[in-house]
């Protein structure tokens, strides 16, 4: 088994709100191997995005890690100083955010942001930053790269401007990157582009990927394994064609069978009733119970940890007995 | 008993609201509200509790002039602050002057939300040519100092009027000039919102069961888009004791003989040299600290009513 | 941008004009000028005479038209209070307001930009606290208070600096400047602080929120995700940002100084075109009112204008015209 680069054990998000401490991600823990893409999907408000910021030591206060540690590489990086972590961003982890509009600056030219990072992080001369910039945008294929370097983000359409944004994610060759919502703010047929690039770059650079997102199309066309959130926990992990095909969890069946194919013959979509609880109003137990069709005691009383039943993991007292290993 | 049920019925959202916490949080904001009320209170209750009535000539004595503080040697408990050249007692001037000032500036922002929010909601809702000529006048305005309107209307003010009238009218003179110099803040603002709300579902509806244009501004638009215009009222009100006192101050604002905190200082900072400061920081110190106690309120609730920065 | 130029242009002469015909008709039918002009023993004949040679009773057109062409030639008019040409007087006033707003808007700037960015910056420390009080006073006390308490401190107890007037003066040409002198510059230090703390106030909290607003943007946050330094951050990007919209509205400000140079002027007895203009106003004196208010309005389109193509020069996704202009 290869190691694992990134460990995430017993994760707790918390916000100090004046109303109390709020969770907002409740001891989640996952694996992410080298070179894997990694897809974690969820509704809005599931903590997805805060988990990916947790990682890479950007959650904005209020917000804060409670408890839980995060390796990369076996190194402890959740509790470093903001200076320590400040080489590894960019240099071993990287992010994208979802709004290329917004995640570029207005008043610097695309050239001058990426040159800027490159030298950063890196050895390189000025020209030989330029050179490496050019090639760069090449190889997220922005077509004439040399002219456009000195060109401005507004100059650019949205698609392009992604592929920009990836390119900056990628241009000291981080081991891993978080993508955070990548193709909800673009064209449907842009989507599809940019989550082709994404993935034919992080084969060819070997880096992993943690993609956040509430597609599930998009999990579908690129990711290795997937995790499924609700409410701040984890509720499912395995591989997609496991999780997508067979999904066990009661939440994440619902999830699949939510959406629309083209391959199969249905009359209704299928429809989870109600909505995910808030975050003042989590229900004890597992935080599904009160939606789920196959209810019992057990579930309202106790929360259920991750079971694993190979090949995938769920959190669902359902599958008690398939354990076939310690419990995670 | 159904309103004093639903009267407790605010009062209690009202106290459970995220406003009042914040209200309650900072102490600061607290003690500028306290002596906010303070001050219009005792400005408001001045003929009473003002030991001297000072604007009456009557009761003046030359030969009080110029008493320093109670604390002094040559001072007297019974003029606290001192006196001025003219025998008037600081502490009871400070009383009258501060009614003036506050008279003048909350007649004169309520002048400057009546025009201001009107003219808003008309060129927002109406939108066209209208919206158009109004906002170029507000362009043009915005880009001159109020200051110098205010003193412009001033001085056109007193070589239209015949001398004998200017005193009795310099109060409503002044009043009107501050008001008029004011309007812009509230119209933008009040035009922005209306632009907004103009394409909600409420304003639609009542346009389809087809009420007039007039009620449909006043009646329903109006209260939603009052938050603003609140802060910007109590920013201005500030603004509006400054610039009285400031307009006082340069010898254009109200008559010499009911004095405001502007001329009071005025008339105290000829006597600076020869020693005599209190006549000039005690009014000094009352102005500051109304303008500051208005001016922190102001400052929370534009924090408080702020949406982004909850 | 050179169709945006003319179109300027076009608005500013449309804005003096309107000033013209204002200040045309305060000239004309304020008061009346011949009765300003002459004594009381003057009979109704002479009067009438004055009035036609004054050219008083042609039609309007023609009087606006003749005061429109003489405003541009500089030719403003008799003092009624003096008994002097205008133009001469406010020559010879104009360097001393001039000298004035322009070391005011300078102190206000040196000092107000730092001090926002400071509590733009941190604005949990001590030091912000600090200034942010000191705003606040500055923002409450009038003008002309500030004034007095530093003519009480500095000129009355401690007698370091004078307390009124611009000191030796040395004629350079048609101007006049104290800057060259050790009282000149001594005189200058108080009022030009007066004047200057409003502003400084004024761009000190403009400074703050604008830098607070920008480092909550997500190209800052994509920024630090990249790993760059703090410097590179706060300065860089944050603080370019940030200083583009306070440069232009500092200008416009410039403007507002020299109005309100007529308070800090009177307090101090500077001898500049404001303390002229006051003692125009209470003295009913229409064409130096009615001149200062062609001066001014000539100045604020002036700078309006520099400050217009400032900000297109400076802001890229401006210099485009309109086809780009997106979300800030």
């Amino acid at each position: 088994m290869t190691e694992p680069l990134l460990k995430i054990e017993h994760l707790r998000i918390e916000f100090n709100t004046r109303r109390g401490t709020l969770v907002a991600v409740d001891d989640i823990s996952f694996d992410v191997l080298p070179g894997e893409v990694f897809g974690i999907v969820g509704e809005s408000g599931a903590g997805k995005s805060l988990t990916g910021q947790a990682i890479i030591g950007l959650l904005e206060p209020p917000g804060r890690i409670g408890a839980g540690r995060i390796f990369l590489n076996d190194q402890r990086i959740d509790q470093l100083p903001y200076h320590q972590m400040r080489r590894i961003r960019g240099k071993k982890i990287g992010m994208i955010f979802q709004d290329p509009l917004t995640s570029l600056n207005p008043l610097y030219t695309v050239g001058k942001q990426l040159v800027e990072t490159i030298l950063t992080h890196s050895e390189m001369t000025p020209n030989q930053a330029r050179q490496h910039t050019i090639s760069l945008l090449d190889e997220v294929g922005i077509p004439a790269a040399e002219k456009r370097i000195s060109h401005y983000p507004h100059q650019f359409s949205g698609g392009m401007r992604q592929r920009v944004v990836i390119a900056l994610a990628l241009c000291v060759n981080p081991r891993l990157i978080i993508a955070d919502e990548p193709t909800t703010a673009l064209d449907v047929s842009i989507q599809a582009q940019i989550i082709a690039l994404l993935k034919r770059l992080c084969k060819n650079h070997d880096t992993a990927v943690i993609l956040i997102t509430h597609d599930m199309g998009v999990i579908a066309e690129i990711s290795n394994r997937v995790a499924v959130m609700y409410a701040g926990r984890l509720v499912e992990i395995g591989t997609v064609r496991d999780v997508v095909k067979t999904p066990k969890h009661p939440y994440a069946k619902g999830l699949m069978g939510s959406i629309p194919s083209l391959h199969t013959r249905a009359e209704q979509l299928m429809q989870i009733d109600g909505t995910m609880p808030r975050l003042m109003e989590i229900p004890p137990g597992c935080a599904f119970h009160p939606r789920c069709p196959h209810c019992f005691d057990r579930c309202q009383q106790k929360r259920p940890d991750l079971i694993n039943t190979q090949p995938s993991q769920v959190a669902c007292w359902l599958f008690e007995n398939e354990d076939q290993s310690d419990k995670i | 008993m159904k309103s004093v049920a639903r009267f407790q019925d605010t009062l209690h959202r009202f106290f459970d609201s995220d406003i009042w916490y914040s209200f309650k949080k900072s102490k600061v904001t607290i003690s500028a509200a306290c002596v906010t009320v303070i001050m219009i209170l005792s400005a408001f209750t001045a003929p009473w509790i003002a030991p001297h009535n000072t604007f009456d000539p009557a009761t003046l004595d030359l030969m009080d002039a110029f008493t320093p503080p109670a604390w002094y040697e040559d001072g007297t408990s019974k003029f606290l602050l001192g006196t001025d050249d003219q025998g008037r007692d600081i502490f009871s001037t400070i009383l009258y002057g501060s009614r003036i000032s506050l008279f003048v500036a909350f007649a004169a922002m309520l002048l400057a939300m009546l025009l201001g929010v009107s003219l808003g909601l008309v060129s927002g809702y109406i939108g066209g040519a209208l919206d158009a000529f109004i906002m170029r006048i507000a362009d043009v305005q915005i880009s001159f100092p109020a200051i110098l309107i205010v003193l412009l209307i001033s001085g056109v003010a007193r070589s239209v009027l015949p001398n004998v009238r200017h005193e009795e009218m310099a109060v409503w003179v002044l009043i009107f000039a501050i008001g008029i110099s004011n309007w812009v803040h509230f119209a933008r603002t009040v035009r922005g919102s209306t632009m907004v709300e103009k394409n909600k579902e409420y304003v639609q509806s009542a346009r389809v069961i087809g009420r007039r244009r007039a009620t449909i501004m006043f009646r329903h638009i109006l209260p939603n888009v009052m938050g603003p215009v609140l802060v910007i009222g109590t920013i201005g009100l500030a603004v509006a004791v400054l610039t009285e006192a400031t307009i006082s101050f340069l010898g254009v604002g109200v008559p010499p003989t009911e004095p405001s905190l502007g001329t009071l200082i005025r008339i105290g900072q000829s006597f600076l040299f020869a020693g005599e400061w209190w006549i000039v920081i005690f009014p000094g110190v009352a102005l500051a600290i109304l303008v500051l106690a208005v001016n922190l309120l102001g400052d929370w609730m534009r924090d408080a009513l702020n949406p982004k920065l909850r | 941008m050179p169709a945006l130029i003319i179109r300027r242009i076009i608005q500013s002469v449309i804005v003096m004009l309107t000033v013209a015909v204002v200040a045309f008709t305060l000239f004309r039918y304020v008061g009346d000028p011949v009765s300003q002009m002459v004594g009381q023993e003057t009979t109704i004949a002479e009067r009438e005479q004055l009035r036609e040679d004054l050219g008083l009773n042609d039609p309007i057109i023609v009087q606006f038209a003749r005061f429109a062409l003489n405003t541009v030639q500089g030719k403003f008019g008799i003092s009624f209070r003096l008994g002097r040409p205008v133009n001469e007087l406010f020559a010879e006033r104009l360097p001393a307001t001039l000298e004035l707003s322009l070391v005011a808007a300078l102190f206000s700037l040196v000092v107000g930009i730092p001090m926002g960015v400071y509590t733009g910056l941190y604005p949990d420390r001590v030091l912000s606290k600090v200034f942010q009080t000191i705003s606040l006073i500055g923002i409450s006390l009038p003008t002309f208070l500030i004034g007095i308490l530093l003519i009480l401190f500095f000129g009355v107890l401690l007698s370091w600096l004078p307390t009124f007037g611009r000191g030796d003066v040395i004629q350079l040409g048609w101007w006049s400047t104290g800057l060259l002198t050790a009282s000149g510059l001594k005189a200058i230090v108080m009022p030009a602080f007066t004047l200057g703390m409003f502003q400084l106030t004024l761009i000190m909290r403009l400074v703050r929120s604008e830098m607070m607003e920008v480092l909550r943007t997500d190209y800052i946050k994509f920024a630090r995700a990249r790993g760059l330094t703090n410097r590179a951050v706060n300065f860089g990007h944050a603080l370019k940002n940030t200083l583009v919209p306070v440069i232009t509205i500092t200008g416009l400000q410039l403007g507002s100084i020299i109005a309100f140079a007529i308070i800090t002027e009177t307090v101090f007895q500077w001898p500049g075109m404001g303390l002229l203009f006051l003692q125009s106003i209470q003295f009913a004196d229409v064409p130096v009112m009615s001149t200062y208010l062609i001066l001014i309005a000539f100045f604020f389109v002036v700078i309006n204008l520099i400050v217009d193509i400032l900000y297109h020069v400076v802001d890229p996704r401006l210099r485009f015209d309109k086809s780009v202009v997106s979300s800030h």
